[in-house]
């Protein structure tokens, strides 16, 4: 009882005791958001991945795919149809993306891929990553008229609005149909006679200005254009018969928003293209050796899965038209080729059973198959090692405040070595004496621990705020959205990691204490009570 | 503190017998006790007296279990206690003897009925201690209302005069009801007011419950309050007689 007693009015008395448990309360709060901080990405960004690539991914290795996937789903199906709750054929290639911004064309290196509209969206989520609400309902790559989200849907809140996205579709087609056809107008006038400014002029000017925010005409740049229609390459000559581009669409495409917009300091996006515009791309040919063929599609929605490196790369296409274009359907039975069948599993399913059970099924050399994780193996190892790494060194913050109260203890040993002396001469045993210094450090570590849970969670809890604060002092950006395209720093409290750190934290504190209890239980009484 | 019986008077309370104790320090051995013989009767009060560093604090700290000695024994009624385990010497410290510095040794983080009740802490686990917490408080609360500290109860040592901490010492010694009570030179920081106070409290403690006590001092006016005495020279007792 006594040694509770001596403990409690150590902890009152000894002041200096508790300021070496600030180092043990700093660790572990630091420990507790770094945790939370890091669980939050490393989960941010396993959700993103899985909602881009289904469970399981069943591809060939030839660009060119394999025969039939109707065919090879139903065999799928037979080997584990009771695990699968959709599955959808894709054809993915690499390919050039390019698309006129004002006058230049700016071509980009993109994973062009087909999908099926109808049930692409069943095996990942695909159709929530969408602008447009319909989209998001049920993909359709015809062009809308209009209606796409100037908020983002996956964080209204948070992100600022995007304007730019209220006049596209249809209604953005049209306008600039229509500026192209005054502009040729004009720069055919020109070429007529260069004199003084006629109607049409002043109606050209009159329809640029009220189509153009961020373009406001120019006379001197306009004037230094070459005389040539700059849009004539932005619009194909239709094959065959003539299209108006007022009324019609080429192909529909869905590029990633990252490829036609960017992220400016103040977080809000730029765009350089819009759904309405067309754009031209690039790619192989499904034939040996692959040949380059370029066709134009328009773009009808924008992907944005707000992991940078899928929204800046990927192009989704209607598969049956990229099919067609690339040649994969054989001219005499019909029967396309794919390149992969994405699959998705019922909930609860155990991939790595599913993925082995379908391995025994198809040959390796034909046909790679892996799950979600297996694809992204290498990076969410690097997160866990890096999160590992992370705590050892965290945790070693803590290890120093055990020094810390290694040394504060041996002091108060020291200072108290009479009253030990005394506990002995009335009876305490050995034990006891010891026991008296592990309770205190248990104590310490105990208040360390606590107050570190409660300034961890508290900077978890706040840390968006305490963000905006630091930013707003320091002027710098303390966490640049434009790298994963989320506003707030992602957090997930763990209470099992909590634990840990705590246990762990009070475990240390409770062994540096050991050393100092030892040394005042082997104290010789009657040499502690002459200590002065 | 059970009153002796009539019988028991008179039989050997605490007994050393030819106990040795060498301190080395260095190269060089100090032999503070030479074989020294004691014998302290139920219900006696014997003073050792003797100059500083005849060995008298030593041989208090011997019977107190407090070192243990390099040869002879120790017997507490009869039986031989320098060699029992550590934990049996720390329980017989903490029921059966009782000791009293001169420094009077208190707890400075403790109030006054704290160091005192601080013997039955030690002695009681949390889960007995919240049993007897009352009853031991209302004891420790009396006995230093008998000491005449009733308005002291809550007082923090450095708030205490040398007199009112030796008694409050005192009562820290007694409310264990020990057999024998160790006095090392109680009024050595006293003025001679309060150290006579001192001195008479022992007496009646003696007297009127019959405690056995070993009382060490340098004074011989004070060893003359005691029944016996015993005279220590250099490690060697030199005389024993029965106080004047």
């Amino acid at each position: 009882m006594y040694k509770l007693l001596l403990c409690w009015r150590y902890l009152r008395t000894r002041w200096i005791a508790l300021a070496s448990v600030i180092s043990v309360t700093l660790g572990v709060a630091t420990m507790i958001v770094t945790n939370a901080v890091m669980a939050g990405f490393s989960n941010e960004m396993q959700t993103r991945i899985h909602g881009i690539l289904s469970d399981l991914v069943f591809e060939s290795h030839s660009l060119s795919g394999f025969q039939d996937p109707v065919w090879h789903m139903e065999e799928i199906k037979r080997a584990a149809g009771d695990q699968i709750a959709g599955m959808t054929p894709t054809v993915a290639v690499p390919a050039m993306l390019s698309f006129q911004v004002r006058n230049q064309w700016v071509t980009r290196q993109v994973m062009f891929i087909g999908i099926d509209p109808a049930t692409h969206a069943q095996v990942s989520d695909f159709g929530q990553y969408l602008q447009h609400p319909a989209n998001r309902q049920q993909l359709s790559f015809d062009l809308r008229e209009g209606g796409y989200d100037t908020t983002d849907s996956q964080s209204p809140t948070e992100t600022p609005t995007r304007p730019a996205l209220e006049h596209a579709g249809w209604p953005h087609r049209r306008m600039r149909v229509e500026r192209e056809r005054l502009w040729k107008q004009r720069l055919e006038s020109q070429a007529d006679q260069a004199g003084p400014t006629r109607p049409v002029d002043q109606q050209v000017d009159a329809v640029l200005a009220a189509t153009s925010e961020d373009e406001p005409p120019d006379d001197a740049a306009a004037a230094d254009l070459p005389r040539q229609n700059p849009f004539q390459a932005a619009r194909p000559e239709p094959q065959g018969r003539t299209m108006d581009p007022a009324k019609e669409q080429f192909t529909g495409i869905v590029p990633g928003i990252g490829l036609a917009s960017f992220r400016n300091r103040e977080g809000i996006d730029q765009f350089l293209t819009l759904p309405g515009d067309d754009v031209k791309i690039t790619f192989p040919t499904a034939g040996t050796p692959p040949k380059a063929v370029s066709d134009t599609f328009t773009i009808v929605d924008f992907y944005e899965s707000k992991m940078s490196e899928y929204d800046s790369n990927f192009v989704f296409v209607p598969i049956d038209a990229l099919q067609r274009m690339r040649g994969m359907i054989d001219p005499q039975t019909g029967i396309p080729s794919v390149n992969s069948i994405q699959i998705r599993l019922k909930p609860g399913a155990d991939l790595n059973e599913v993925r082995d059970r379908l391995r025994k099924v198809f040959p390796a050399d034909l046909y790679a198959i892996a799950t979600w994780r297996d694809k992204q193996g290498p990076l969410l190892s690097a997160v866990d090692m890096e999160m590992a790494v992370l705590n050892i060194l965290l945790f070693l913050i803590i290890a120093v405040a055990g020094f810390g109260i290694l040394a504060i203890f041996f002091m108060i040993v020291v200072e108290k070595t009479r009253d030990i002396g005394i506990l002995k001469a009335l009876g305490a045993t050995a034990t006891g004496i010891a026991g008296i210094f592990l309770g205190y450090g248990l104590f310490l570590g105990l208040v360390g621990a606590g107050a570190g849970l409660a300034l961890g969670l508290g900077i978890t809890w706040n840390i968006n705020q305490i963000r905006q604060a630091v930013e707003w002092c320091t002027g710098a950006r303390v966490f640049d959205p434009s790298i994963y395209y989320f506003f707030q720093i992602p957090t997930i409290v763990n209470p099992a990691t909590i634990s840990w750190i705590i246990v762990g934290a009070v475990a240390i504190a409770v062994g540096s204490s050991v050393l100092p209890a030892v040394r005042a239980a082997r104290l010789h009484a009657v040499e502690a009570l002459r200590h002065e | 503190m059970s009153k002796p019986t009539r019988s028991s008077f008179g039989s050997t309370m605490l007994e050393a017998r030819q106990v040795r104790k060498r301190y080395k320090s260095g190269t060089a051995t100090l032999e503070v006790l030479r074989g020294v013989d004691f014998e302290l009767t139920r219900g006696g009060f014997t003073a050792v007296v003797g100059q500083s560093g005849s060995g008298k604090s030593t041989l208090l700290h011997l019977l107190g279990l407090l070192d243990a000695p390099d040869g002879g024994e120790v017997l507490l009624e009869g039986r031989r206690i320098d060699n029992l385990p550590a934990i049996e010497r720390d329980r017989l410290r903490n029921t059966a003897i009782g000791m009293v510095f001169q420094a009077y040794h208190l707890l400075p983080e403790l109030t006054a009925v704290e160091n005192v009740l601080t013997p039955l802490l030690i002695r009681h686990g949390i889960w007995d201690w919240f049993r007897r917490r009352r009853e031991a408080r209302r004891e420790a609360e009396e006995l230093l209302d008998r000491f005449g500290l009733a308005g002291r109860l809550h007082h923090r040592p450095r708030q205490l005069s040398g007199g009112e901490m030796q008694r409050v010492a005192i009562a820290r010694a007694l409310i264990t009801r020990p057999q024998v009570l160790l006095a090392d030179e109680p009024t050595g920081n006293l003025d001679e007011e309060s150290g006579a106070g001192i001195i008479e409290a022992l007496g009646e403690l003696n007297r009127d419950r019959g405690l056995s006590i070993v009382l060490v001092t340098h004074d011989a006016g004070i060893a003359r309050q005691a029944r016996s005495i015993v005279r220590l020279t250099a490690g060697r007792v030199e005389t024993v007689a029965p106080a004047a």
